[in-house]
């Protein structure tokens, strides 16, 4: 498995969210997720100006076999969304955590609900239990 | 592939291991006021024996009228062969097995399936088929809510759509929050019997995500689809046709719709009850749904398709693909909770169309028009009797009788003819107005026995 980048937040389903120097906040899915689903042949974006709440859908990630919600972490704004994983999703499971990233949300909450998100060696561990 | 169930060994064994000692505790959660013990409209079991009867029973009381009644199924030949293929054991099941890949036969008559019905429709993608006509609409329906994402969730329907499909579209979607704004069609002057467009741009309907297209509609009539298209596309909305697919074979397919002068070209969805080919009229069932659609709306299209791939070997093979969103894998966010595909009738379906081909098809078409064509003129010179809508017409047509349609359809079938449907039924300003159809499965004789009872009924 990839190494989690220590700067990363995660929720329990899976997503992770980065905050950005300018207190943006970048999402997608973890690499662990992204192995579960398998090949990924589709990404339904948000739209940049969605009002998006922090542990509800906003996105679907498809493989061939399962259609999966993405939760935001954060609430917020949407103000970008990677438009290039229209023509290349399988760049989630080659670089998750990287040019992977799914949407750019503009927090307004982020001090509280940041709480709410596991650091990475929590997440390994949730991860490491769901295994067995 | 033999199906199994349980025998009761096997329930008590799987009981034990859960430590349940019924089944009925399964489902202790469910509040016992809530549950039917008993069922009383349902008799109790007859056996086969009483069952055989019974059903030939009933049949008998059918008999075999001569049938000119359309109104959305319609009676054509079937070549033999047809359902001596359908029968086989390697087809005969009503659903895609489960691990459809290892069936690669049924898949691939899916395949083929899914092409003739793009090639009819003009459409980029069909799916594996969808429960009837009626309920294909409504998924259209929902399907271009999900495609406009946070649309206006309107939709406009002409009532010039089949009474039926409007019906089950209500019942479908309204719940979930669409509302369907249904308006009234042109009933005199050259646009008679369709929607006219010239009408339909001194409307304002407010926003709404899509205008449904009858071609034909519920009365036979040629409906103007490029202005109607382009209308809906200027006011940002998408359009979804409903088609009977025989007509196709001599209509524009609606892939084309539109003038070419708007900026977006064609129907976007296309829907319809795929029943003409191949599949008996059988009191109204079981028949079964079209949809298609442009390559772009793909993703929020229900069901499944069947997709040609190569395997490690680099032989073709099929397997299906766009399952993904299917309600045993997505559950409540299923594109739909109640689209099945019609295995068997599209096997019936696809079969009748190889075995016609393109021409025989075309055919079919053209020997349907002219033979109501002929049926028009015989009744039409029948004393009080004319042609209701002035509109181009397919393989259906609106007759005025001099008194109520529906005593005439009575007297008819005592003389062993079904005479058409009394309109009157659904539009209670056509009481007078009788819809027929004569496919190619008429005769000339056929036409004259109907004109001859018709008057002697009118006189």
């Amino acid at each position: 498995m990839n190494e989690i980048p220590g700067d990363l937040k995660f929720m329990k389903s899976h997503e992770w969210a980065r905050v950005e120097d300018n207190g943006s906040v970048t999402v997608g899915i973890s690499d662990h997720a992204q192995g579960l689903l398998g090949d990924l042949v589709y990404v339904e974006l948000p739209s940049v100006g969605d009002e998006v709440q922090a542990g509800n859908a906003c996105a679907v990630v498809e493989s061939v076999k399962a259609a999966s919600d993405v939760y935001s972490p954060v609430s917020g704004k949407v103000t970008a969304v990677n438009s290039a994983l229209a023509d290349k999703p399988e760049t989630i499971n080659e670089d998750a955590y990287g040019e992977g990233w799914i949407f750019v949300v503009k927090p307004t909450n982020l001090a509280e609900e940041q709480e709410e998100l596991l650091d990475p060696d929590a997440y390994a561990e949730l991860i490491e239990s769901e295994e067995h | 592939m033999p199906f199994i169930p349980h025998s009761e060994s096997d329930v008590r064994e799987m009981l034990k291991t859960i430590g349940v000692s019924r089944i009925e505790d399964l489902f202790d959660e469910i509040p016992a006021s809530l549950k039917i013990e008993q069922l009383k409209q349902v008799p109790a079991g007859l056996s086969e024996m009483d069952v055989t009867r019974l059903m030939k029973e009933r049949a008998a009381q059918d008999g075999t009228p001569l049938n000119f009644c359309g109104a959305g199924a319609y009676e054509h030949h079937i070549p033999a062969a047809v359902w001596a293929i359908v029968s086989r054991g390697e087809f005969y099941s009503a659903y895609t097995p489960y691990q459809a890949e290892a069936s690669q036969g049924t898949l691939q008559l899916i395949y083929e399936y899914q092409t003739m019905m793009t090639r009819l429709t003009g459409m980029d993608v069909s799916n594996a088929s969808l429960y009837d006509g009626a309920t294909s609409l409504a998924e259209a329906v929902l399907m271009a809510e999900r495609c406009a994402k946070k649309g206006p969730r309107r939709v406009l329907v002409p009532k010039s759509v089949h009474p039926a499909y409007r019906k089950t579209l209500h019942t479908i979607v309204t719940l979930q929050g669409i509302e369907i704004v249904e308006f009234d069609f042109c009933h005199e002057g050259e646009t008679g019997g369709g929607v006219s467009p010239a009408w339909l741009a001194k409307q304002d309907f407010g926003a709404f995500t899509a205008l449904v297209i009858p071609q034909t509609n519920f009365f036979g009539v040629l409906e103007d689809v490029d202005a109607l298209t382009d209308w809906a596309h200027e006011k940002g909305a998408l359009t979804i046709g409903i088609v009977n697919p025989l007509a196709l074979s001599v209509l524009k397919p609606p892939g084309r719709w539109g003038s070419g002068k708007s900026k977006s070209h064609g129907a976007d969805i296309v829907c319809g009850d795929g029943q003409p080919f191949g599949v008996p009229l059988s009191s109204g069932g079981p028949y079964f749904g079209i949809l298609a659609c442009k390559q772009e709306f793909v993703r929020q299209m229900p069901g499944r398709i069947v997709g040609r791939t190569t395997d490690l070997d680099g032989k073709q093979g099929f397997a299906l693909t766009l399952q993904a969103r299917e309600q045993h894998i997505r559950r409540a966010k299923a594109t739909s909770n109640i689209c099945t595909n019609q295995g068997l009738l599209v096997t019936a379906a696809t079969i009748a169309m190889a075995m016609l081909g393109p021409n025989g098809v075309e055919r079919a078409a053209k020997a349907s028009m002219h033979n109501t064509r002929k049926l028009r003129d015989l009744l039409c010179a029948i004393p009080g009797v004319k042609q209701v809508f002035a509109r181009p017409f397919f393989h259906e047509v609106a007759v005025e009788l001099p008194r109520p349609a529906h005593d005439v359809v009575e007297r008819l079938a005592k003389e062993k003819i079904v005479a058409g449907f009394a309109l009157g039924e659904e539009y209670s300003e056509l009481e007078n107005a009788l819809l027929v159809c004569a496919t190619e499965t008429k005769t000339d004789a056929d036409l004259r026995r109907f004109a001859t009872a018709l008057a002697g009924a009118l006189k």
